[in-house]
């Protein structure tokens, strides 16, 4: 169910599509850049203990 | 007085948090934690904000836009602040996690500062006419972003880290002054512009008599970009602390 | 220190220095400037005041990676470090001759050019004054950037980046105090603030800067 947003709805529509894909963006870079890292990490581990 | 001998025992338990081990071990516990909490208040309070707000008066449906605004805002400047304690926790009890904090506290809080300025942008298009005016919150904004950009530029450019993490902070310190120095300095300048004439006042005006139908999901949405920003940052730190450990490990098994 | 001071002042004089060119350069951006907005003489002199500051600004701005960048490749700084002179002393005196080589002659060459802008005589004065007391503050913060990217290579553009942001107060209050000026109005108060600003960051950034050379030399 769509609210009515009148005259507005671009304006509205558009700075919560902007912000929230803002957020996801940088949200996405630091989980996958920190899994990259985490992994990278347990990798090194790994071959020093063997 | 008998909490003198508790006083110093408490900040010795409170430093110790900053061990980068004893921080992986709580914060990788607490993270799970926080990363729902956030997800579900922001969930929340945007939905409630987007669906079930009723239109103001006088702005139509733009008054939406309030619940990202404001909280971005609120974590752009918050998010500089914590750049300020962590570089200066760093410079004096050289506490590794807190620079680190600071250092994955910028990107987040640049983010903040561009959400705060393109939603400010198009709420301002059809209330006040234009996109962008040059009035003092605005201009203090766009300073703000860019003492964002620079520091994390510095960052980038310098190849040792503790050099980094050192001159990096003396520019967080520094610009932190600044900024607060720029924001009082635009007042002045607008003022000396267009005098008595501030676009702001329905701004001011109508957070003073916000009412509770948008005040609650507002409330709701800030606890969100706050506990997501807190997400952000705890990933990001645990990120730059294990990055650091990988470094010395790899700098270990060039000299075997 | 005033040895180094004297130095400093004698390098930048001879040829391939920053001393003619600071000038020149704010010459030019003068000389551009009707050329973009049109030569249209009450438009210029309502831009005047803020155009001046600004390509003062800039002009400042050129020289500023020259402050420690020779003295840090050919060793001279690291020399420095192991002398008694503390970094904070080299600091300010590095200041002092740059503010000397390039703000004290861009104050007085502003009110020449503001003619060009068809900026009147009497404002061309407050313009001098503003930028007399307006430009220790930028040859200031200035070395405070130089000072942070010592040893980052090519750092001439994030100097920029760094130290541009910092120039907006000292900005604002210079071009306000000349602008009130033209419209005759009162100028004062932007003039003690500018000079407050100037006075703060002497206070201040001579810490944080010897801070950060002592960093970058270790």
């Amino acid at each position: 169910m769509m609210p009515d947003l009148g005259k507005y709805a671009l304006e509205v529509n558009s700075s919560y599509a902007m912000s929230l894909l803002a957020l996801a963006v940088i949200t996405g870079l630091y989980v996958r850049r920190s899994r990259a890292v985490k992994r990278a990490l347990a990798a090194q581990e790994a071959a020093q203990d063997a | 007085m008998n909490n003198r001998p508790i006083a110093p025992r408490f900040w010795d338990r409170f430093w110790r948090l900053a061990n980068p081990k004893v921080f992986m071990g709580w914060s990788g516990r607490l993270l799970p934690w926080i990363a729902a909490a956030a997800a579900l208040s922001l969930c929340t309070g945007l939905t409630w904000g987007y669906f079930l707000t009723p239109d103001d008066m006088r702005q139509g449906s733009t008054v939406k836009i309030i619940y990202l605004h404001v909280p971005a805002a609120l974590m752009a400047i918050n998010g500089y602040l914590l750049m300020f304690v962590g570089a200066l926790v760093w410079l004096i009890r050289r506490q590794h996690v807190s620079v680190l904090a600071a250092k994955a506290a910028a990107p987040v809080g640049m983010v903040m500062t561009l959400i705060a300025l393109a939603t400010g942008a198009i709420w301002g298009q059809p209330m006040w006419g234009t996109y962008w005016v040059w009035d003092p919150r605005l201009t203090s904004f766009l300073i703000l972003f860019l003492f964002y950009v620079g520091y994390i530029a510095l960052w980038a450019a310098i190849e040792d880290e503790d050099t980094a993490a050192d001159l990096t902070s003396v520019l967080a310190i520094v610009g932190a002054v600044f900024a607060m120095l720029s924001r009082y300095a635009v007042l002045f300048w607008n003022q000396g512009l267009h005098q008595g004439t501030t676009v702001t006042v329905a701004d001011g005006a109508k957070q003073e008599n916000i009412s509770n139908v948008f005040f609650q999901p507002l409330l709701l949405s800030m606890a969100g970009f706050g506990l997501l920003f807190l997400t952000l940052l705890l990933v990001g730190t645990r990120m730059e602390v294990r990055s650091r450990r990988l470094k010395v490990l790899q700098a270990r098994e060039r000299m075997e | 220190m005033i040895q180094l001071f004297l130095r400093d002042i004698g390098l930048s004089v001879r040829s391939g220095g920053g001393f003619g060119l600071a000038l020149i350069f704010f010459l030019i951006v003068v000389t551009l400037i009707p050329f973009a907005l049109g030569p249209d003489q009450a438009a210029l002199a309502v831009i005047a005041p803020g155009v001046l500051w600004l390509g003062a600004l800039l002009a400042c701005l050129l020289s500023l990676d020259r402050i420690f960048g020779l003295d840090y490749e050919d060793g001279t700084l690291d020399l420095l470090a192991t002398s008694p002179l503390p970094p904070e002393a080299v600091y300010i005196a590095k200041a002092a001759a740059h503010w000397l080589t390039t703000g004290l002659p861009l104050s007085l060459a502003a009110p020449v050019l503001g003619v060009l802008l068809n900026l009147n005589f009497e404002t061309g004065k407050i313009l001098c004054l503003s930028l007399l007391l307006g430009t220790p503050a930028l040859s200031l913060i200035g070395a405070f950037g130089a000072s942070l990217t010592l040893g980052v290579k090519r750092g001439g553009l994030l100097l920029s980046l760094l130290v541009l942001p910092l120039y907006v107060p000292s900005l604002i209050f210079g071009a306000q105090a000349v602008r009130l000026a033209a419209q005759g109005l009162a100028y004062d108060v932007a003039l003690v603030l500018l000079s407050a600003i100037s006075l703060g960051a002497a206070a201040i950034l001579p810490l944080a800067s010897g801070a950060a050379l002592r960093i970058n030399l270790r």
